[in-house]
């Protein structure tokens, strides 16, 4: 009997934690449903207008085509550099691995307010006057990918044993070119594509970088949404609603377990453990294509809570 | 063009340049930049800087702030997501399942957005407050001063870290508990002799790292106050792209001063897990 009170205790501090977690959220999207909410307890009546304004409205429709261009540029560009480093040291230099395990810490250990005071002295002028440009975002935004886009490449590499398998494709008469692009690639493209899901949804996020280097003249979401503060409560509700939506739909594409095949991966239950105890200054993230435990998915959570 | 330099330029070293030149460019030069300029004067190069931010009541004041939101944020939180994630030990593994994933959409819905939701939420004329104050529980709640900000720091901190904790609580063992329990162990001394130290160092690390995450955060607080709360990262934005003058030199000084408070507080945690017992078999 007291077994089975206590077992409601749990079930209940879940559940409310996750009703206070979900509190703000619920609040904004009833408030994106009003048509108009006075200083009572309940809304008049419930409209979709919000939204079909915010779809309708040209600059939001520029700011979301500018964020998406961004991270589109980011995460292509992460790919060109980070596969060939992380190729090259689960092949033939195991060195390079825990050289750069040290390195990607510093996007964690480095609050971007401090990495932006750099930047925007560097690239205000000089040759690489690239400050308000997108072009200064996209690098930038590479170096904040890169902790888990690392992570999540070196652990599907590692699930397959990269180096047999270009041995073997070797062996067999394939230039090493030929061997990565024919057998190492199509075997990891699951894991990069979770990456890439969950980078993206990351960087929809991100605000302080594109706020403090680029501001206005390149107006993303995020620049957006703290722009039009002044404008109907219900307008921007619906604007961090579809934002949230948006978050959702990209962590779901992530965390959705692929069917089509098996992969040992590492379990990033130990990843994240190791990472802690060792006292890194950051969760690392590994990407998990198919987690070991039902009741638990990879957290490919995002380094930062505030961004 | 000789045989050599054409192997050279094939070779596999020449695939790691790309990656080298634009990570050094756009992380390490930054932080290189911000070291050295900390350092500057009008007159060459000394530590007048410091001397200002130590010498002004208002960036102490700053500093203060930002150490005293974020140690109450993420020592509450860390509470908060440990009391969360041992009940999510022993409910069903489909709410568990469902919380895991909500935490992972969570923790990546922080900034400008949350701050715009807790606005409606618990602003001025905000749902909660009104609600709050028809039944009489709530007084005057003021989510621009110090406890709102608080409130909102704490929310985003318990994603992040239930994500840190939970793989540490998913490693007890409920044959531990049963054997602590045959050998007449209640819970107080189960918690004390094996729960807590198994738990200790990812409580420790989680500590850390919710307390950097607070100390850097920015996008929240300026979306909510946009200036007129006195933090940290408030104070290092205004100085480089403020209205008034700008003092680069002085915002470089001021994020050093952030990043050295971050490296001691590491330190800190590190030398605790080095004096600690460590059970974790590795």
């Amino acid at each position: 009997m007291a077994r089975l009170r206590r077992v409601n205790l749990y079930t209940f501090i879940v559940t409310s934690i996750f009703a206070l977690l979900a509190l703000p959220l619920i609040a904004t999207l009833f408030y994106a449903l009003a048509t108009r909410w006075g200083a009572s307890l309940t809304p008049d009546a419930l409209t979709v207008k919000w939204f079909l304004e915010l779809w309708t409205t040209p600059r939001f429709l520029a700011a979301f085509g500018r964020s998406l261009l961004v991270a589109v540029g980011a995460l292509a560009l992460s790919l060109l550099l980070i596969v060939p480093v992380v190729f090259l040291a689960h092949t033939r230099y195991p060195r390079l691995d825990s050289v750069m395990n040290g390195l990607i810490l510093l996007p964690f250990a480095v609050p971007p307010i401090v990495s932006s005071v750099g930047l925007l002295q560097l690239y205000a002028g000089g040759p690489l006057a690239i400050v308000g440009t997108p072009w200064i975002l996209i690098p930038t935004y590479f170096t904040i990918v890169l902790p888990f886009m690392y992570r999540a490449l070196a652990n599907s590499l590692r699930a397959l044993d990269v180096a047999s398998l270009m041995e073997a494709a070797q062996l067999l008469g394939a230039s090493p070119l030929k061997a990565f692009f024919l057998v190492v690639l199509p075997n990891i493209r699951v894991g990069i594509q979770i990456a890439v899901f969950l980078a993206f949804s990351f960087l929809a996020g991100e605000f302080v970088f594109a706020n403090m280097l680029v501001g206005t003249r390149f107006e993303t979401l995020q620049v957006y949404l703290n722009n039009i503060r002044g404008a109907s409560g219900h307008f921007t509700s619906a604007l961090v609603i579809t934002l949230f939506v948006f978050t959702l739909i990209l962590t779901w594409l992530g965390n959705r377990q692929p069917a089509e095949q098996e992969m040992p991966a590492d379990d990033p239950d130990e990843a994240l453990t190791t990472a802690i105890t060792d006292g890194l200054p950051g969760p690392l993230p590994s990407a998990d294509p198919e987690p070991r435990h039902t009741t638990h998915q990879s957290s490919d959570s995002a380094p930062r809570g505030d961004r | 063009m000789s045989a050599a330099f054409k192997r050279r330029l094939t070779s596999p070293v020449m695939w790691l340049l790309p990656f080298a030149l634009i990570f050094g460019a756009f992380q390490i030069a930054p932080l290189v930049w911000v070291m050295i300029s900390a350092f500057k004067t009008p007159t060459g190069w000394g530590l007048a800087n410091f001397h200002e931010i130590a010498s002004s009541a208002f960036f102490r004041q700053a500093i203060w702030r930002s150490l005293e939101i974020s140690f109450m944020s993420s020592v509450l939180g860390l509470a908060i997501a440990a009391v969360t994630c041992h009940s999510m030990q022993r409910c069903g593994p489909r709410l568990t399942r469902m919380m895991i994933a909500f935490t992972n959409m969570t923790s990546n819905f922080a900034g400008v957005p949350l701050a715009f939701a807790f606005i409606i939420l618990m602003g001025a004329n905000g749902m909660l407050t009104l609600m709050l104050e028809r039944f009489g529980l709530l007084e005057d709640f003021n989510l621009y001063s110090r406890t709102g900000l608080i409130v909102i720091y704490i929310w985003f901190q318990i994603p992040l870290g239930i994500l840190l904790l939970y793989p540490a609580f998913s490693t007890l063992k409920t044959e531990w508990r049963e054997a602590a329990s045959l050998l007449g162990a209640n819970r107080l001394a189960y918690w004390q002799h094996i729960g807590l130290p198994v738990l200790w160092p990812s409580l420790a690390g989680t500590l850390t790292v919710l307390f950097a995450n607070a100390m850097g955060a920015y996008a929240t607080v300026y979306a909510l106050v946009n200036t007129s709360y006195n933090l940290m990262t408030i104070r290092i934005a205004n100085l480089v792209s403020g209205d008034l003058f700008l003092q680069p030199e002085l915002a470089s000084a001021l994020a050093l001063v952030l990043v050295v408070i971050l490296i001691i507080v590491t330190l800190i945690q590190q030398w605790l897990m080095r004096r600690s017992y460590h059970v974790t078999s590795r």
